[in-house]
Protein backbone atom coordinates (compact mmCIF):
# COMPACT_ATOMS: atom_id res chain seq x y z
CA UNK A 1 0.00 0.00 0.00
CA UNK A 2 2.83 2.37 0.83
CA UNK A 3 4.58 3.77 -2.20
CA UNK A 4 8.13 5.05 -2.39
CA UNK A 5 6.69 8.54 -2.36
CA UNK A 6 4.66 8.07 0.79
CA UNK A 7 7.62 6.39 2.48
CA UNK A 8 9.85 9.39 2.06
CA UNK A 9 7.01 11.66 3.14
CA UNK A 10 6.63 9.50 6.25
CA UNK A 11 10.31 9.83 7.04
CA UNK A 12 10.05 13.57 6.72
CA UNK A 13 7.08 13.66 9.08
CA UNK A 14 8.97 11.66 11.67
CA UNK A 15 12.15 13.70 11.43
CA UNK A 16 11.37 16.56 13.84
CA UNK A 17 10.36 14.28 16.70
CA UNK A 18 13.31 11.94 16.16
CA UNK A 19 15.87 14.73 15.82
CA UNK A 20 14.61 16.60 18.88
CA UNK A 21 14.57 13.53 21.10
CA UNK A 22 17.97 12.46 19.84
CA UNK A 23 19.36 15.88 20.73
CA UNK A 24 17.58 15.89 24.08
CA UNK A 25 19.09 12.53 24.89
CA UNK A 26 22.60 12.84 23.49
CA UNK A 27 23.68 16.40 24.26
CA UNK A 28 23.11 16.37 28.04
CA UNK A 29 24.26 12.76 28.28
CA UNK A 30 27.57 13.49 26.61
CA UNK A 31 28.02 16.58 28.77
CA UNK A 32 27.32 14.61 31.95
CA UNK A 33 29.79 11.93 30.86
CA UNK A 34 32.39 14.59 30.09
CA UNK A 35 31.96 16.39 33.43
CA UNK A 36 32.07 13.12 35.33
CA UNK A 37 35.72 12.69 34.36
CA UNK A 38 36.75 16.19 35.38
CA UNK A 39 37.33 18.04 38.61
CA UNK A 40 34.84 20.81 38.05
CA UNK A 41 33.97 23.27 40.82
CA UNK A 42 32.31 26.37 39.28
CA UNK A 43 32.53 28.36 42.53
CA UNK A 44 35.98 27.21 43.59
CA UNK A 45 38.33 27.49 40.61
CA UNK A 46 36.14 26.20 37.75
CA UNK A 47 37.27 23.32 35.55
CA UNK A 48 40.44 21.92 37.12
CA UNK A 49 41.11 19.26 34.51
CA UNK A 50 40.90 15.54 33.86
CA UNK A 51 40.78 13.21 36.85
CA UNK A 52 39.96 9.85 35.28
CA UNK A 53 37.59 7.71 37.36
CA UNK A 54 38.28 9.67 40.55
CA UNK A 55 34.74 11.03 40.79
CA UNK A 56 33.22 7.60 40.29
CA UNK A 57 35.33 6.15 43.07
CA UNK A 58 34.74 9.11 45.38
CA UNK A 59 31.00 9.02 44.82
CA UNK A 60 30.60 5.43 45.95
CA UNK A 61 33.18 5.62 48.71
CA UNK A 62 31.69 8.78 50.26
CA UNK A 63 29.98 8.23 53.60
CA UNK A 64 26.69 9.50 52.12
CA UNK A 65 26.50 6.90 49.36
CA UNK A 66 25.36 3.72 51.08
CA UNK A 67 22.80 5.43 53.29
CA UNK A 68 21.42 7.02 50.12
CA UNK A 69 21.20 3.66 48.36
CA UNK A 70 19.50 2.26 51.42
CA UNK A 71 16.99 5.12 51.62
CA UNK A 72 16.25 4.80 47.90
CA UNK A 73 15.66 1.06 48.16
CA UNK A 74 13.49 1.45 51.25
CA UNK A 75 11.31 4.09 49.61
CA UNK A 76 10.98 2.32 46.27
CA UNK A 77 10.45 -1.08 47.89
CA UNK A 78 8.07 0.21 50.54
CA UNK A 79 5.91 2.16 48.12
CA UNK A 80 5.81 -0.73 45.64
CA UNK A 81 4.76 -3.19 48.31
CA UNK A 82 2.02 -0.94 49.68
CA UNK A 83 0.64 0.22 46.34
CA UNK A 84 0.61 -3.22 44.70
CA UNK A 85 -0.94 -5.07 47.64
CA UNK A 86 -3.52 -2.39 48.40
CA UNK A 87 -3.99 -1.79 44.69
CA UNK A 88 -5.00 -5.41 44.10
CA UNK A 89 -7.37 -5.35 47.08
CA UNK A 90 -8.92 -2.05 46.00
CA UNK A 91 -9.24 -3.13 42.39
CA UNK A 92 -11.05 -6.30 43.49
CA UNK A 93 -13.34 -4.23 45.69
CA UNK A 94 -14.10 -1.66 43.02
CA UNK A 95 -14.88 -4.43 40.54
CA UNK A 96 -17.75 -5.65 42.74
CA UNK A 97 -21.32 -4.58 41.98
CA UNK A 98 -22.26 -1.58 44.15
CA UNK A 99 -24.10 1.71 44.18
CA UNK A 100 -22.20 4.82 43.15
CA UNK A 101 -19.25 2.95 41.63
CA UNK A 102 -18.34 5.90 39.42
CA UNK A 103 -18.11 8.30 42.35
CA UNK A 104 -16.01 5.91 44.42
CA UNK A 105 -13.64 5.52 41.50
CA UNK A 106 -13.26 9.27 41.29
CA UNK A 107 -12.54 9.52 45.02
CA UNK A 108 -9.89 6.81 44.80
CA UNK A 109 -8.16 8.23 41.73
CA UNK A 110 -8.08 11.86 42.92
CA UNK A 111 -4.72 11.80 44.77
CA UNK A 112 -2.93 11.04 41.50
CA UNK A 113 -3.87 14.46 40.17
CA UNK A 114 -2.59 16.40 43.15
CA UNK A 115 0.75 18.03 42.39
CA UNK A 116 3.64 16.51 44.40
CA UNK A 117 4.49 19.73 46.23
CA UNK A 118 0.89 20.10 47.42
CA UNK A 119 0.51 16.56 48.66
CA UNK A 120 3.87 16.62 50.42
CA UNK A 121 3.14 19.92 52.17
CA UNK A 122 -0.42 19.05 53.13
CA UNK A 123 0.73 15.77 54.65
CA UNK A 124 3.72 17.37 56.34
CA UNK A 125 1.87 20.26 57.98
CA UNK A 126 -1.74 19.33 58.33
CA UNK A 127 -1.39 15.64 59.14
CA UNK A 128 2.12 14.90 60.40
CA UNK A 129 2.87 18.05 62.36
CA UNK A 130 3.56 16.96 65.97
CA UNK A 131 1.60 19.88 67.47
CA UNK A 132 -1.24 20.86 65.18
CA UNK A 133 -1.38 17.92 62.79
CA UNK A 134 -4.47 15.78 62.59
CA UNK A 135 -2.48 12.68 63.56
CA UNK A 136 -1.30 14.47 66.69
CA UNK A 137 -4.94 15.22 67.64
CA UNK A 138 -5.86 11.63 66.92
CA UNK A 139 -3.00 10.27 69.02
CA UNK A 140 -3.88 12.59 71.90
CA UNK A 141 -7.53 11.55 71.68
CA UNK A 142 -6.39 8.00 72.39
CA UNK A 143 -4.07 9.17 75.13
CA UNK A 144 -0.88 8.51 73.19
CA UNK A 145 2.12 10.79 72.83
CA UNK A 146 2.04 12.60 69.41
CA UNK A 147 4.80 11.54 67.03
CA UNK A 148 7.08 13.98 65.20
CA UNK A 149 6.56 11.96 62.04
CA UNK A 150 9.04 13.52 59.65
CA UNK A 151 11.95 13.51 62.07
CA UNK A 152 11.31 10.43 64.21
CA UNK A 153 9.80 8.19 61.55
CA UNK A 154 11.03 9.99 58.46
CA UNK A 155 11.30 7.12 56.00
CA UNK A 156 7.90 5.59 56.81
CA UNK A 157 6.37 9.07 56.56
CA UNK A 158 7.82 9.66 53.10
CA UNK A 159 6.77 6.16 52.05
CA UNK A 160 3.25 6.90 53.29
CA UNK A 161 3.02 10.21 51.37
CA UNK A 162 4.35 8.73 48.15
CA UNK A 163 2.16 5.62 48.47
CA UNK A 164 -0.89 7.85 48.78
CA UNK A 165 0.10 9.51 45.51
CA UNK A 166 0.72 6.27 43.62
CA UNK A 167 -1.99 3.98 44.99
CA UNK A 168 -4.55 5.41 42.51
CA UNK A 169 -2.27 4.61 39.58
CA UNK A 170 -1.79 1.00 40.68
CA UNK A 171 -5.49 0.60 41.45
CA UNK A 172 -6.64 2.02 38.15
CA UNK A 173 -4.36 -0.17 36.06
CA UNK A 174 -5.13 -3.32 38.05
CA UNK A 175 -8.85 -2.54 37.84
CA UNK A 176 -8.58 -2.20 34.07
CA UNK A 177 -6.83 -5.57 33.97
CA UNK A 178 -9.42 -7.25 36.20
CA UNK A 179 -12.23 -5.97 34.03
CA UNK A 180 -10.68 -7.65 31.01
CA UNK A 181 -10.87 -11.01 32.78
CA UNK A 182 -13.27 -13.44 31.17
CA UNK A 183 -16.10 -13.68 33.70
CA UNK A 184 -17.24 -17.05 32.36
CA UNK A 185 -14.06 -18.62 33.58
CA UNK A 186 -14.72 -17.32 37.07
CA UNK A 187 -18.32 -18.44 37.00
CA UNK A 188 -17.29 -21.90 35.88
CA UNK A 189 -14.81 -22.11 38.75
CA UNK A 190 -17.48 -20.91 41.13
CA UNK A 191 -19.94 -23.57 39.94
CA UNK A 192 -17.27 -26.23 40.33
CA UNK A 193 -17.14 -25.17 43.95
CA UNK A 194 -13.78 -23.41 44.01
CA UNK A 195 -13.69 -21.19 47.13
CA UNK A 196 -13.08 -17.45 46.74
CA UNK A 197 -9.47 -17.62 47.89
CA UNK A 198 -8.65 -20.33 45.37
CA UNK A 199 -10.39 -18.42 42.59
CA UNK A 200 -8.27 -15.42 43.48
CA UNK A 201 -5.03 -17.37 43.69
CA UNK A 202 -5.41 -19.55 40.59
CA UNK A 203 -7.44 -17.40 38.21
CA UNK A 204 -7.36 -13.72 39.12
CA UNK A 205 -3.76 -13.36 40.27
CA UNK A 206 -2.21 -15.11 37.25
CA UNK A 207 -4.38 -12.94 35.02
CA UNK A 208 -3.09 -9.86 36.81
CA UNK A 209 0.57 -10.85 36.74
CA UNK A 210 1.36 -8.84 33.63
CA UNK A 211 -0.44 -5.74 34.86
CA UNK A 212 1.38 -6.04 38.19
CA UNK A 213 4.70 -6.29 36.38
CA UNK A 214 3.89 -3.18 34.38
CA UNK A 215 2.84 -1.29 37.51
CA UNK A 216 6.04 -2.32 39.30
CA UNK A 217 8.31 -1.31 36.42
CA UNK A 218 6.67 2.01 35.63
CA UNK A 219 6.43 2.99 39.27
CA UNK A 220 10.05 2.00 39.87
CA UNK A 221 11.19 4.36 37.15
CA UNK A 222 9.17 7.24 38.62
CA UNK A 223 9.97 6.37 42.24
CA UNK A 224 13.71 6.23 41.65
CA UNK A 225 13.53 9.91 40.77
CA UNK A 226 11.08 11.33 43.32
CA UNK A 227 12.31 14.75 44.27
CA UNK A 228 9.66 17.29 45.28
CA UNK A 229 8.32 15.13 48.12
CA UNK A 230 11.72 15.22 49.81
CA UNK A 231 12.57 18.77 48.76
CA UNK A 232 9.60 20.29 50.62
CA UNK A 233 9.52 17.95 53.63
CA UNK A 234 12.90 16.92 55.04
CA UNK A 235 15.35 18.36 52.51
CA UNK A 236 17.15 15.05 52.68
CA UNK A 237 17.74 15.09 56.44
CA UNK A 238 16.75 12.37 58.94
CA UNK A 239 17.96 9.60 56.63
CA UNK A 240 15.71 10.49 53.70
CA UNK A 241 18.50 11.48 51.32
CA UNK A 242 17.87 9.30 48.28
CA UNK A 243 20.30 8.82 45.43
CA UNK A 244 18.43 11.41 43.38
CA UNK A 245 18.52 13.90 46.22
CA UNK A 246 22.20 13.24 46.93
CA UNK A 247 23.09 13.96 43.30
CA UNK A 248 20.94 17.10 43.37
CA UNK A 249 22.81 18.32 46.45
CA UNK A 250 26.22 17.57 44.94
CA UNK A 251 25.34 19.42 41.75
CA UNK A 252 23.32 22.45 42.81
CA UNK A 253 24.01 22.89 46.52
CA UNK A 254 27.73 22.09 46.86
CA UNK A 255 28.38 22.81 43.16
CA UNK A 256 30.68 19.84 42.77
CA UNK A 257 29.77 19.11 39.18
CA UNK A 258 32.29 16.35 38.56
CA UNK A 259 31.16 14.33 41.56
CA UNK A 260 27.48 14.97 40.89
CA UNK A 261 27.86 13.96 37.25
CA UNK A 262 29.51 10.68 38.22
CA UNK A 263 26.51 10.08 40.50
CA UNK A 264 24.25 10.99 37.60
CA UNK A 265 25.87 8.35 35.43
CA UNK A 266 25.23 5.75 38.13
CA UNK A 267 21.58 6.85 38.28
CA UNK A 268 21.24 6.62 34.51
CA UNK A 269 22.70 3.10 34.48
CA UNK A 270 20.36 2.03 37.29
CA UNK A 271 17.29 3.45 35.55
CA UNK A 272 18.27 1.78 32.30
CA UNK A 273 18.45 -1.63 33.90
CA UNK A 274 14.83 -1.24 35.03
CA UNK A 275 13.82 0.28 31.71
CA UNK A 276 15.23 -2.68 29.81
CA UNK A 277 12.72 -5.02 31.45
CA UNK A 278 9.85 -2.62 30.87
CA UNK A 279 10.80 -2.23 27.21
CA UNK A 280 10.74 -5.95 26.71
CA UNK A 281 7.15 -6.18 27.96
CA UNK A 282 5.98 -3.15 26.02
CA UNK A 283 7.78 -4.35 22.89
CA UNK A 284 6.10 -7.76 23.03
CA UNK A 285 2.75 -6.06 23.02
CA UNK A 286 3.58 -3.92 20.02
CA UNK A 287 2.61 -5.30 16.64
CA UNK A 288 4.12 -2.57 14.52
CA UNK B 1 -19.67 -7.03 33.88
CA UNK B 2 -22.79 -7.10 35.94
CA UNK B 3 -22.82 -10.20 38.07
CA UNK B 4 -25.86 -11.13 40.05
CA UNK B 5 -25.30 -10.79 43.78
CA UNK B 6 -27.53 -10.78 46.80
CA UNK B 7 -28.73 -7.36 47.99
CA UNK B 8 -26.87 -7.86 51.28
CA UNK B 9 -23.59 -8.39 49.41
CA UNK B 10 -24.23 -5.27 47.41
CA UNK B 11 -24.89 -3.21 50.55
CA UNK B 12 -21.68 -4.48 52.14
CA UNK B 13 -19.68 -3.79 48.97
CA UNK B 14 -21.09 -0.32 48.74
CA UNK B 15 -20.38 0.55 52.37
CA UNK B 16 -16.86 -0.85 52.20
CA UNK B 17 -15.97 0.84 48.94
CA UNK B 18 -17.37 4.21 49.99
CA UNK B 19 -15.51 3.98 53.29
CA UNK B 20 -12.20 3.27 51.60
CA UNK B 21 -12.86 5.86 48.89
CA UNK B 22 -13.59 8.59 51.41
CA UNK B 23 -10.53 7.64 53.46
CA UNK B 24 -8.28 7.98 50.42
CA UNK B 25 -9.94 11.22 49.38
CA UNK B 26 -9.90 12.63 52.91
CA UNK B 27 -6.60 14.60 52.70
CA UNK B 28 -7.98 16.49 49.71
CA UNK B 29 -11.35 17.05 51.39
CA UNK B 30 -9.59 18.22 54.56
CA UNK B 31 -7.48 20.67 52.56
CA UNK B 32 -10.55 22.11 50.86
CA UNK B 33 -12.42 22.42 54.18
CA UNK B 34 -9.45 24.04 55.92
CA UNK B 35 -9.15 26.62 53.18
CA UNK B 36 -12.50 28.06 54.33
CA UNK B 37 -11.51 28.36 58.00
CA UNK B 38 -9.76 31.17 59.82
CA UNK B 39 -6.18 30.42 60.92
CA UNK B 40 -7.37 29.96 64.52
CA UNK B 41 -10.09 27.53 63.48
CA UNK B 42 -7.64 25.64 61.28
CA UNK B 43 -5.54 24.61 64.28
CA UNK B 44 -8.42 24.31 66.75
CA UNK B 45 -8.19 21.46 69.23
CA UNK B 46 -10.24 19.31 68.79
CA UNK B 47 -10.30 19.82 65.00
CA UNK B 48 -13.41 21.37 63.45
CA UNK B 49 -15.04 19.52 60.58
CA UNK B 50 -18.06 21.43 59.31
CA UNK B 51 -19.06 23.45 62.35
CA UNK B 52 -17.01 26.59 61.68
CA UNK B 53 -17.69 30.00 60.18
CA UNK B 54 -17.01 29.60 56.50
CA UNK B 55 -14.85 32.40 55.15
CA UNK B 56 -13.22 33.28 51.84
CA UNK B 57 -10.61 35.56 53.38
CA UNK B 58 -7.71 33.11 52.82
CA UNK B 59 -8.26 33.13 49.09
CA UNK B 60 -8.17 36.92 49.07
CA UNK B 61 -5.04 37.04 51.23
CA UNK B 62 -3.15 34.46 49.15
CA UNK B 63 -3.88 36.37 45.97
CA UNK B 64 -3.02 39.73 47.51
CA UNK B 65 0.24 38.67 49.17
CA UNK B 66 1.79 36.50 46.56
CA UNK B 67 0.17 37.48 43.31
CA UNK B 68 -1.29 34.02 42.82
CA UNK B 69 -2.58 34.88 39.35
CA UNK B 70 0.97 35.25 38.02
CA UNK B 71 1.90 31.71 39.12
CA UNK B 72 -1.35 30.37 37.75
CA UNK B 73 -0.70 32.08 34.44
CA UNK B 74 2.83 30.62 34.33
CA UNK B 75 1.38 27.15 34.94
CA UNK B 76 -1.17 27.62 32.19
CA UNK B 77 1.44 28.82 29.70
CA UNK B 78 3.96 26.12 30.58
CA UNK B 79 1.53 23.20 30.71
CA UNK B 80 -0.56 24.35 27.75
CA UNK B 81 2.36 25.53 25.64
CA UNK B 82 4.45 22.42 26.10
CA UNK B 83 1.46 20.20 25.30
CA UNK B 84 0.50 22.09 22.15
CA UNK B 85 4.08 22.22 20.91
CA UNK B 86 4.39 18.52 21.62
CA UNK B 87 1.19 17.75 19.70
CA UNK B 88 2.35 19.74 16.67
CA UNK B 89 5.58 17.75 16.54
CA UNK B 90 4.11 14.39 17.52
CA UNK B 91 1.04 14.21 15.26
CA UNK B 92 2.98 13.90 11.98
CA UNK B 93 5.42 11.42 13.56
CA UNK B 94 2.73 9.20 15.10
CA UNK B 95 0.72 9.46 11.91
CA UNK B 96 3.48 8.23 9.66
CA UNK B 97 4.43 5.44 12.05
CA UNK B 98 0.82 4.23 12.27
CA UNK B 99 -0.02 4.40 8.56
CA UNK B 100 3.30 3.92 6.79
CA UNK B 101 5.17 1.60 9.13
CA UNK B 102 8.68 0.82 8.03
CA UNK B 103 11.29 -1.69 9.09
CA UNK B 104 12.45 0.49 11.97
CA UNK B 105 9.13 1.80 13.25
CA UNK B 106 8.97 -0.50 16.24
CA UNK B 107 12.56 0.22 17.23
CA UNK B 108 12.05 3.95 16.91
CA UNK B 109 8.96 3.80 19.12
CA UNK B 110 10.76 1.83 21.80
CA UNK B 111 13.78 4.08 21.62
CA UNK B 112 11.58 7.14 22.06
CA UNK B 113 10.06 5.56 25.13
CA UNK B 114 13.52 4.83 26.51
CA UNK B 115 14.42 8.53 26.46
CA UNK B 116 11.58 8.98 28.95
CA UNK B 117 13.44 6.72 31.36
CA UNK B 118 16.46 8.99 31.55
CA UNK B 119 16.58 10.19 35.17
CA UNK B 120 16.29 13.96 35.20
CA UNK B 121 18.86 14.40 37.94
CA UNK B 122 21.47 12.70 35.75
CA UNK B 123 21.31 15.54 33.26
CA UNK B 124 20.47 18.34 35.70
CA UNK B 125 23.73 20.24 35.37
CA UNK B 126 24.03 20.10 31.57
CA UNK B 127 20.50 21.44 31.19
CA UNK B 128 21.16 24.03 33.89
CA UNK B 129 24.33 25.11 32.07
CA UNK B 130 22.63 25.25 28.68
CA UNK B 131 19.84 27.32 30.23
CA UNK B 132 22.35 29.79 31.69
CA UNK B 133 24.29 30.06 28.42
CA UNK B 134 21.12 30.65 26.41
CA UNK B 135 19.62 33.00 28.99
CA UNK B 136 16.68 30.64 29.50
CA UNK B 137 16.94 30.26 33.27
CA UNK B 138 13.70 31.38 34.91
CA UNK B 139 11.95 31.81 31.56
CA UNK B 140 8.65 30.28 30.54
CA UNK B 141 9.94 29.56 27.04
CA UNK B 142 12.74 27.37 28.34
CA UNK B 143 10.39 25.33 30.50
CA UNK B 144 7.90 24.93 27.66
CA UNK B 145 10.66 23.31 25.59
CA UNK B 146 11.96 21.08 28.39
CA UNK B 147 8.51 19.85 29.44
CA UNK B 148 7.61 19.30 25.80
CA UNK B 149 10.70 17.12 25.39
CA UNK B 150 10.12 15.04 28.50
CA UNK B 151 6.51 14.39 27.51
CA UNK B 152 7.04 13.97 23.76
CA UNK B 153 7.56 10.19 24.01
CA UNK B 154 4.24 9.79 25.83
CA UNK B 155 2.47 12.03 23.34
CA UNK B 156 3.85 10.10 20.35
CA UNK B 157 2.96 6.80 21.97
CA UNK B 158 -0.58 7.72 22.87
CA UNK B 159 -1.28 9.17 19.44
CA UNK B 160 0.27 6.13 17.81
CA UNK B 161 -2.01 3.74 19.70
CA UNK B 162 -5.06 5.86 18.81
CA UNK B 163 -4.12 6.20 15.13
CA UNK B 164 -3.48 2.47 14.92
CA UNK B 165 -7.15 1.91 15.68
CA UNK B 166 -8.28 3.82 12.60
CA UNK B 167 -8.94 1.14 9.96
CA UNK B 168 -6.68 1.38 6.92
CA UNK B 169 -9.50 0.31 4.57
CA UNK B 170 -11.12 3.69 5.01
CA UNK B 171 -8.02 5.32 3.58
CA UNK B 172 -8.03 2.98 0.61
CA UNK B 173 -11.67 3.68 -0.03
CA UNK B 174 -11.00 7.41 0.04
CA UNK B 175 -8.10 6.97 -2.37
CA UNK B 176 -10.27 4.95 -4.75
CA UNK B 177 -12.74 7.79 -4.72
CA UNK B 178 -9.93 10.02 -5.91
CA UNK B 179 -8.91 11.73 -2.68
CA UNK B 180 -5.40 13.17 -2.72
CA UNK B 181 -3.06 13.15 0.26
CA UNK B 182 -4.38 16.54 1.36
CA UNK B 183 -8.07 15.61 1.22
CA UNK B 184 -7.28 12.30 2.85
CA UNK B 185 -5.62 14.02 5.79
CA UNK B 186 -8.13 16.82 6.11
CA UNK B 187 -11.49 15.14 5.57
CA UNK B 188 -10.96 11.48 6.34
CA UNK B 189 -8.30 11.04 8.98
CA UNK B 190 -8.54 14.23 11.00
CA UNK B 191 -12.17 13.83 12.08
CA UNK B 192 -11.46 10.26 13.16
CA UNK B 193 -8.34 11.26 15.04
CA UNK B 194 -9.79 14.17 17.01
CA UNK B 195 -10.94 12.14 20.06
CA UNK B 196 -7.52 10.51 20.39
CA UNK B 197 -5.74 13.83 20.08
CA UNK B 198 -8.06 15.38 22.66
CA UNK B 199 -7.36 12.66 25.22
CA UNK B 200 -3.65 12.98 24.60
CA UNK B 201 -3.80 16.73 25.15
CA UNK B 202 -5.73 16.23 28.38
CA UNK B 203 -3.33 13.74 29.91
CA UNK B 204 -0.29 15.77 28.97
CA UNK B 205 -1.62 18.98 30.42
CA UNK B 206 -2.04 17.08 33.69
CA UNK B 207 1.48 15.66 33.58
CA UNK B 208 3.04 19.02 32.72
CA UNK B 209 0.97 20.90 35.31
CA UNK B 210 2.23 18.62 38.09
CA UNK B 211 5.83 18.27 36.93
CA UNK B 212 8.00 19.18 39.91
CA UNK B 213 11.65 18.59 39.14
CA UNK B 214 12.46 20.92 36.30
CA UNK B 215 9.91 23.52 37.35
CA UNK B 216 11.53 23.68 40.80
CA UNK B 217 15.12 23.71 39.58
CA UNK B 218 14.92 25.95 36.53
CA UNK B 219 12.71 28.78 37.78
CA UNK B 220 13.06 31.51 40.38
CA UNK B 221 10.69 34.44 40.73
CA UNK B 222 9.65 35.28 37.20
CA UNK B 223 8.59 32.06 35.51
CA UNK B 224 7.72 29.97 38.56
CA UNK B 225 4.52 27.94 38.10
CA UNK B 226 2.20 26.71 40.87
CA UNK B 227 4.42 23.76 41.83
CA UNK B 228 7.16 26.20 42.83
CA UNK B 229 4.68 28.62 44.40
CA UNK B 230 3.42 25.89 46.72
CA UNK B 231 6.98 24.75 47.48
CA UNK B 232 7.65 28.27 48.77
CA UNK B 233 5.17 27.45 51.55
CA UNK B 234 7.45 24.75 52.92
CA UNK B 235 8.53 27.14 55.67
CA UNK B 236 7.52 29.04 57.63
CA UNK B 237 4.31 30.09 55.87
CA UNK B 238 3.29 26.43 55.74
CA UNK B 239 2.34 26.75 59.39
CA UNK B 240 -0.53 28.98 58.35
CA UNK B 241 -2.76 26.06 57.50
CA UNK B 242 -5.73 27.99 56.18
CA UNK B 243 -3.64 29.93 53.69
CA UNK B 244 -1.64 26.87 52.68
CA UNK B 245 -4.95 25.11 52.09
CA UNK B 246 -6.40 27.93 50.05
CA UNK B 247 -3.27 28.09 47.88
CA UNK B 248 -3.24 24.30 47.51
CA UNK B 249 -6.92 24.10 46.64
CA UNK B 250 -6.50 26.68 43.91
CA UNK B 251 -3.43 24.87 42.56
CA UNK B 252 -5.07 21.45 42.30
CA UNK B 253 -8.67 22.30 41.45
CA UNK B 254 -8.28 22.76 37.68
CA UNK B 255 -6.33 19.52 37.33
CA UNK B 256 -8.67 17.50 39.55
CA UNK B 257 -11.50 18.45 37.24
CA UNK B 258 -9.53 17.70 34.06
CA UNK B 259 -8.25 14.52 35.65
CA UNK B 260 -11.68 13.11 36.30
CA UNK B 261 -12.43 13.40 32.60
CA UNK B 262 -9.28 11.56 31.67
CA UNK B 263 -9.36 8.46 33.90
CA UNK B 264 -9.70 6.11 30.95
CA UNK B 265 -6.87 7.68 28.98
CA UNK B 266 -4.66 7.54 32.02
CA UNK B 267 -4.21 3.80 31.75
CA UNK B 268 -3.44 3.90 28.06
CA UNK B 269 -1.15 6.90 28.35
CA UNK B 270 0.90 5.73 31.27
CA UNK B 271 1.31 2.08 30.39
CA UNK B 272 2.15 2.67 26.73
CA UNK B 273 -0.50 0.22 25.62
CA UNK B 274 0.91 -2.59 27.75
CA UNK B 275 -2.34 -2.83 29.74
CA UNK B 276 -5.67 -2.49 28.01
Amino acid sequence: MATQHSRSAARLMMAPAVVLLLGWMLVPLIMTLYFSFRKYLPLRGGDLGWVGFDNYVRFITSSAFWPAVQATLMIVGGVLLITVVLGVVLALLLDQPMWGQGIVRILVIAPFFVMPTVSALVWKNMFMDPVNGLFAHLWKAFGAEPVAWLSEASLPSIIMIVSWQWLPFATLILLTAIQSLDSEQLEAAEMDGAPALKRFWFIILPHLSRAITVVVLIQTIFLLSIFAEIFVTTQGSFGTRTLTYLIFQRVLESQNIGLGSAGGVYAIILANIVALFLMRIVGKNLDA
Amino acid sequence: MARAVTPQRKVINTALAWGVGLLIFFPILWTILTSFKTEAQAIADPPLFLNFDWTLENYAIVQERSDYMRFLWNSVIIAGGSTLLGIVIAVPAAWSMAFVPGRWTKDILLWMLSTKMLPAVGVLYPIYLIFIKLGLLDSRGGLVVVLMLINLPIIVWMLYTYFKEIPGEILEAARMDGAGLREELLYVLTPMAIPGIASTVLLNIILAWNEAFWTLNLTAAKAAPLTAFIASYSSPEGLFYAKLSAASTMAIAPILILGWFSQKQLVRGLTFGAVK
